[in-house]
C-alpha cells in the first residue's frame, strides 16, 4: 500500500464548506434566520389572535381603576387604586415574605447544619431527620399543610389562643401589639445609625492597630454594646416615647394592633422550613469541605478551638457556602410565587392572577411579572460574580 | 540481640472504652453541655414521636366506608382508603384501570432493571425506555387504537399524572439540555448568546409564571385553529423549564472533563460530533448522573405546581378530595398521605444518587 501524498499547493484554499470560520458563520446565520422566522410567526399569530379577541395591547391599563381589594398591603391601597398600584403592592408583598423568609431560613438552616455535624449522636440524627423530611416533600404540599391543616383549623376570634393578653392567634391570623411612636422617637433610629457607623470605625481602627502593634480589643462585644446599648440609653433618657396599642376583641374580630394574615404565616413558615433544609446541607458540606489538615495545622500553632473555628474554618467554609446559599435565596424568592395557591397577595397572585383576569392583558402582565423575577435573579448573579472574584483563591 | 519469638497475647480493651455504656458516654454524655443537649433532644423526640404514633397508629381507624366509621380521636385512614384509587389514577374510568396498571408495572420494571447493577443489556433497556415505552404508554393510556376506548387527558390524574409529567419532562429535557450545554460552550458567539439567554431566562423566572405563560400565552402564540391540550401545554412549560436546569448540570459535567481529552481526540482527526459523542460525552455523562438525578427530584416535586393551572396531579386530587362535603375535615390525613408518597419517591431517589456518587467516584476527579 502506497502512501498517498497529501500536499496542497501553496495558496490553495479549501472550499467554503470545509473552512471552519465560514462554516460557523453560515451556521449562525441560519440560526438567526430560524429564530427570526419563529418570532415573526409567533408575533403574527399573536396579533391575529388579539385582534380576534378585541384586546388592545399597551400599558395604558396600568392607569385604570383596579376595583378589587387586597388583604395585605404595606402601602396605602383601596379598591379605587390603579392596576399600576396593584403591581407595586404585589411586588412589596413578595419582597416582604422573601426577605423575612431568607432571614428565618438562614437562622434555622445554620443551626440545623451545625447540629448535623455535632459530636452528639442524638443531635446529629435529629438534624438529619429534619433535613431528610422537609427536603423530600414538595413545597406546595407543605404550604397547604400549614395553611389548610394547621392555621385554618385554629379557633375562631372569640376563642382565640392568647399569649399574655397581648398576642392572640386565631383562624383570622396573628394579632400583635403595635408600637405607636410619639414625637422625639426619631432620635432613636438616628442613634442606631450613629452607633453602627461608630462600631464599623472601631473595627477598622482595631484592625490597623492589630496589624501595627499586635494588640487587639474584644471588638465584637464592644460593638454589640455600642449598637444596642446606645439606642437603649437614648430611649431611657428621652423617657420611652413609645406606647403599645393592644389588639382588643370587638364583636367578632380583633381591632387595633398589627394583624398578620394566616396566608402570610403559612407561606413564611413553609418557605423558611423547606429552604432551611437545603441551607443546612449547604452549611454542612461547606464545613466538611475544609480539609482536616487546616484544623490540625491551626492546633499545631496552639490556637484555641474557638479561634480555630472563627479564623480558620469559617472564613474558608464561607467561600464554599456562599454561592449555593445565594442560589437558595433566589429559589426562596421564586418559590414565594406559590403564594397564589393559598391567596397570599404576592406579585403573581395579585398581578398575574387577579389583574390579568380582569384586564385580559396577558402578554403585558406576564412580561412584567417575569421581568421582575429576572431582574432580581440578574442582580443576585451580578453580586455572586463580584463575590466570587473577590474571594477566589489567588493561585499562581 | 534479643529476639522475642512469642507475641504477647492480646489484652482486652481497657474497661470504659467499649460496650454500650462507653458508647453512651462517648457520643451522648461527654461533657455537661452535651448531656443537656442530649436530654433536650430526647425530650423533643418524646414530644414529637409519642403523639404522632398515638395519632397515626394506635387511635387510628383503618376500615369502613364513610366518615361515621371514624372515631375522630386518631387519624381517619378510612378517608385515604376510600379515595385510594382516585389518588392513584385521578378520574380515569375504573374499568380501564388495568391499562394504567400495565403502564405502572412496565415503568417499575424498567426502573428496577436500570437500578439493579447485575442485570445485562442496560443500553438496550435505555433505548427501549426512551423510544418504545413512551409509545406503548401513550397508546395504552390514551386509547383510540386497537379497540381501546379513548380516555381524554382531562381524566388523567393522581400519582399516574405526577409520574407522567415528571418522566416526560425529564426525557424531553435531556436532549434539549445537551444541545443547550454544547451551545453554551461553543466558540460561535451568536450560538453562545442564544443559549445563554435561553438558559438564564428559564432559570430566572419561577415555574409558576412559566405554567401561567403556557396556559395563557401559548394559545395566543399559536394559530387560533390549533387547540393545544392543557396537559400538553403544561408539559411544554415543564420541559423547557427543566431543560435549562439540565443544561447547567450537563455543562458542569463537561467542564469536569480535562481539555486534553478533547484536544487528543481532535489530534486524531475526529470531527466535532465524533469528539463529543465518543470521547467527551461518555466520560461527562458518568459524572453528571448524580446531578441529573437531583434535578429530577426537584422536577418531581415541582410537578405539584400543575394543580394551579387546573390539572389534577397527586396533590391536586388530594386537595380536590378534601373539599368533598362528605369528607370535610380530613385535611391532615390527606396531606400526610400525599407527603408520604412524595417522600418515599424523593428519598429513595436521593439515596440512589448518593450511592451512584460513591460508586462512580473512581478517583478521576480533578
Amino acid at each position: 500500500m502506497s502512501v498517498r501524498p497529501n500536499v496542497r499547493p501553496a495558496g490553495h484554499k479549501p472550499p467554503f464548506w470545509r473552512d471552519r470560520a465560514k462554516r460557523a458563520l453560515i451556521f449562525q446565520l441560519i440560526l438567526v434566520a430560524v429564530v427570526a422566522a419563529f418570532l415573526i410567526y409567533i408575533i403574527g399569530n399573536t396579533q391575529a389572535n388579539l385582534n380576534a379577541r378585541g384586546i388592545t395591547t399597551g400599558f395604558s391599563f396600568l392607569g385604570n381603576t383596579a376595583g378589587f381589594g387586597i388583604g395585605q398591603s404595606l402601602i396605602e391601597y383601596s379598591s379605587q387604586s390603579t392596576y399600576g398600584r396593584t403591581f407595586v403592592i404585589g411586588l412589596l408583598n413578595t419582597l416582604l415574605v422573601g426577605g423575612l423568609g431568607v432571614l428565618a431560613a438562614s437562622i434555622i438552616g445554620f443551626i440545623v447544619g451545625i447540629a448535623r455535624l455535632s459530636p452528639n449522636w442524638l443531635i446529629a440524627r435529629l438534624a438529619n431527620a429534619y433535613i431528610e423530611t422537609f427536603r423530600n416533600i414538595p413545597l406546595l404540599l407543605q404550604i397547604f399543610f400549614w395553611y389548610f391543616a394547621v392555621l385554618r383549623t385554629l379557633p375562631s376570634a372569640r376563642e382565640s389562643m392568647a399569649f399574655g393578653e397581648a398576642i392572640f392567634l386565631n383562624v383570622r391570623g396573628l394579632y400583635l401589639p403595635q408600637p405607636l411612636f410619639e414625637s422625639g422617637f426619631g432620635l432613636i433610629p438616628a442613634t442606631f445609625v450613629v452607633a453602627i457607623i461608630a462600631s464599623i470605625a472601631l473595627v477598622m481602627w482595631n484592625k490597623r492597630r492589630h496589624e501595627a502593634t499586635g494588640k487587639r480589643l474584644p471588638v465584637f462585644w464592644m460593638s454589640l454594646v455600642i449598637i444596642f446599648g446606645l439606642p437603649l440609653l437614648v430611649l431611657v433618657a428621652t423617657g420611652v416615647p413609645v406606647t403599645w396599642e393592644m389588639p382588643v376583641l370587638r364583636g367578632f374580630n380583633f381591632g387595633g394592633g398589627i394583624t398578620i394574615i394566616p396566608e402570610f404565616l403559612a407561606l413564611w413558615l413553609a418557605l423558611s422550613i423547606y429552604t432551611a433544609s437545603f441551607i443546612a446541607e449547604i452549611v454542612r458540606s461547606g464545613i466538611q469541605a475544609i480539609p482536616h489538615g487546616q484544623t490540625e495545622a491551626a492546633q499545631a500553632l496552639s490556637l484555641p478551638r474557638k479561634l480555630v473555628l472563627r479564623l480558620i474554618i469559617i472564613p474558608q467554609a464561607m467561600r464554599v457556602i456562599i454561592p449555593p446559599l445565594t442560589s437558595q435565596y433566589l429559589n426562596l424568592i421564586k418559590n414565594s410565587s406559590l403564594a397564589t395557591a393559598i391567596g397570599y397577595p404576592d406579585l403573581v397572585s395579585v398581578f398575574a392572577g387577579t389583574t390579568l383576569n380582569q384586564t385580559g392583558q396577558a402578554i403585558e402582565v406576564i412580561a412584567m411579572t417575569m421581568a421582575v423575577y429576572l431582574i432580581i435573579s440578574l442582580l443576585v448573579s451580578m453580586f455572586m460574580n463580584w463575590f466570587n472574584a473577590r474571594v477566589a483563591l489567588v493561585e499562581r | 540481640m534479643i529476639h522475642n519469638k512469642e507475641t504477647i497475647p492480646q489484652r482486652p480493651a481497657p474497661k470504659g472504652t467499649i460496650g454500650p455504656v462507653a458508647w453512651l458516654r462517648g457520643n451522648l454524655f461527654n461533657g455537661p453541655i452535651n448531656s443537656i443537649f442530649t436530654l433536650l433532644g430526647l425530650y423533643v423526640l418524646y414530644l414529637l414521636v409519642v403523639p404522632t404514633i398515638q395519632w397515626a397508629f394506635i387511635d387510628a381507624d383503618w376500615v369502613g366506608d364513610s366518615r361515621e366509621d371514624c372515631s375522630r380521636v386518631g387519624a381517619c385512614w378510612v378517608f385515604v382508603n376510600a379515595r385510594f384509587s382516585q389518588f392513584m389514577y385521578g378520574l380515569y374510568p375504573s374499568e380501564e384501570y388495568w391499562r394504567a396498571n400495565i403502564v405502572f408495572a412496565m415503568f417499575a420494571g424498567i426502573i428496577a432493571w436500570m437500578v439493579i447493577p447485575r442485570l445485562p443489556f442496560k443500553r438496550w433497556m435505555t433505548l427501549f425506555a426512551l423510544l418504545i415505552f413512551p409509545v406503548i404508554a401513550y397508546v395504552l393510556l390514551h386509547g383510540g387504537y386497537f379497540d381501546l376506548p379513548r380516555v381524554s387527558t382531562h381524566r388523567w390524574g393522581g400519582l399516574m399524572l405526577t409520574l407522567l409529567l415528571a418522566s416526560v419532562g425529564m426525557i424531553g429535557a435531556l436532549p434539549i439540555g445537551i444541545v443547550l450545554a454544547l451551545g453554551r460552550r461553543s466558540n460561535m458567539p451568536i450560538v453562545k448568546t442564544f443559549c445563554v439567554i435561553f438558559i438564564e431566562f428559564w432559570r430566572g423566572v419561577p415555574l409558576i409564571t412559566i405554567l401561567f405563560m403556557a396556559s395563557v400565552m401559548l394559545p395566543l402564540f399559536l394559530p387560533s385553529e390549533l387547540n393545544v391540550d392543557r396537559l400538553i401545554r403544561a408539559l411544554i412549560g415543564l420541559t423547557l423549564f427543566q431543560s435549562a436546569y439540565m443544561a447547567e448540570v450537563i455543562r458542569g459535567g463537561l467542564q469536569a472533563i480535562p481539555k486534553g481529552q478533547d484536544e487528543a481526540a481532535a489530534a486524531l482527526g475526529m470531527t466535532y460530533w465524533k469528539r463529543m459523542g465518543l470521547i467527551v460525552m461518555p466520560q461527562a455523562l458518568k459524572m453528571m448522573i448524580p446531578g441529573i438525578v437531583n434535578t429530577f427530584i426537584s422536577l418531581f416535586k415541582d410537578t405539584t405546581l400543575v394543580m394551579i393551572i387546573g390539572l389534577f396531579d397527586l396533590l391536586g386530587i388530594v386537595q380536590a378530595a378534601l373539599s368533598d362535603s362528605r369528607w370535610l375535615g380530613f385535611s391532615v390525613e390527606g396531606y400526610v398521605f400525599a407527603a408520604f408518597v412524595f417522600w418515599i419517591f424523593c428519598f429513595s431517589m436521593s439515596r440512589y444518587s448518593q450511592y451512584l456518587e460513591r460508586k462512580l467516584n473512581t478517583g478521576h476527579k480533578r
